[in-house]
């Protein structure tokens, strides 16, 4: 009786500490980067690396260098691409989801300005439970194929 | 089948705007798979020494075409012959496949050293609607290479990408806007214009000059 009750205490105890370590554990953005965009085109795509310790889900994006930001995801059928919006994106507990080049990006529509190398701007990202987070995105060459590496943590 | 597929519409008389679209693209759909079928084929064709040229495969992908190039002249296959050429179908307003591509093929050609003068990467938009001359001016100019870029009427584009087994449709988004789905594949064609190797857009530089390299020897 006497060990059953401990055994339950530190349940409990476990339960609670997981609880609050779950509410103190932050949902974190990074390596937020962008190609720049050729010539004057008003169409760019922004990648991230999106890390939660509870399932969330990407519901939204916004930046003021773009009229519209939107979540896109790339699928290639027998060697056609398409392009899509998506309504949201999962992101599952303890698994960092890294949106990239061929995958799934955040499509910015109605660019103010072109997107420069060098250059970064902010990106708010919207989850449905941990709420809104604003990165700095950084802008590397048109074609680049990540983050540069100084970018990375 | 594939005879009637958008040249045969390209080729009739100019009926109501909307209904050779309806055509168009159920032509396009039809002929899909068999393209499709072709295009992986070509793909398979990569480790073969000296390509598919001279196969049958080699005649059925190119043609004849005339496009204008981003410095508003006009340019027929013809014009391109005695250059290996790197042929991309894609269009601005891509934020990701066609950078993709694009800058792999630059960085492929500086890879490939001298022999890069012998290489012409050449951008076809099947977004003509969009894509201007000027509008391809500013945008291939960012990217490290010679790129040549090239746009038409919708009929010529339309003929260009059924000789290179290439589908393309809009897909409308909200606000008016729209994206295009298209076959994301780099082409090589000989100096005489033959159809040689293929390439995705997304094999890595290092693997595209590696080839290029064998075939160019």
């Amino acid at each position: 009786m006497r060990a059953l009750g401990i055994m339950l205490l530190v349940i409990g105890l476990a339960l609670g500490a997981g609880a609050a370590s779950a509410q103190t554990g932050q949902l974190t953005v990074d390596n937020a980067w962008a190609r720049a965009t050729p010539g004057k085109s008003q169409t760019g795509a922004a990648y991230v690396t999106i890390r939660s310790p509870s399932p969330d889900r990407l519901v939204a994006a916004s930046t003021p260098v773009a009229e519209k930001a939107e979540l896109h995801t790339i699928s290639m059928s027998g060697m056609v691409m398409k392009m899509r919006p998506v309504a949201g994106v999962d992101i599952p507990a303890g698994q960092p989801v890294t949106l990239a080049p061929g995958g799934m990006h955040i499509m910015l529509t109605g660019l103010m300005k072109p997107l420069q190398a060098g250059q970064s701007f902010p990106l708010t990202l919207t989850f449905e439970k941990a709420g809104a987070r604003t990165v700095d995105v950084a802008v590397e060459k048109v074609g680049a194929a990540g983050p540069a590496p100084a970018a990375q943590h | 089948m594939e005879r009637d597929a958008p040249g045969g519409v390209a080729q009739r008389p100019p009926p109501l705007r909307p209904r050779p679209r309806l055509v168009l693209a159920a032509a396009l759909l039809a002929g899909f798979a068999i393209l499709g079928a072709g295009a992986f084929v070509a793909l398979e064709l990569h480790g073969s020494p000296q390509g598919a040229a001279g196969t049958l495969l080699g005649s059925a992908i190119g043609g004849p075409f005339k496009l204008v190039d981003q410095n508003g002249n006009t340019v027929a296959n013809t014009d391109l012959e005695g250059k290996w050429l790197l042929v991309y179908f894609g269009y601005t307003h891509c934020p990701d496949a066609c950078p993709t591509a694009l800058n792999n093929i630059a960085l492929a050609l500086s890879d490939l050293g001298a022999e890069k003068k012998e290489v012409r990467p050449v951008f076809i938009t099947i977004d003509p609607e969009r894509d201007t001359s000027k509008a391809l001016k500013d945008y291939v100019s960012a990217f490290d290479a010679p790129i040549l870029a090239l746009t038409g009427t919708a009929t010529a584009i339309g003929q260009a990408a059924k000789e290179y087994r290439v589908y393309y449709a809009k897909h409308p988004e909200t606000g008016g806007d729209y994206s295009m789905d298209h076959t994301s594949i780099i082409y090589v064609m000989d100096p005489k214009g033959r159809f040689t190797a293929s390439f995705t857009g997304e094999d890595p530089p290092e693997q595209i000059a590696a080839r290029l390299k064998k075939l160019l020897s």
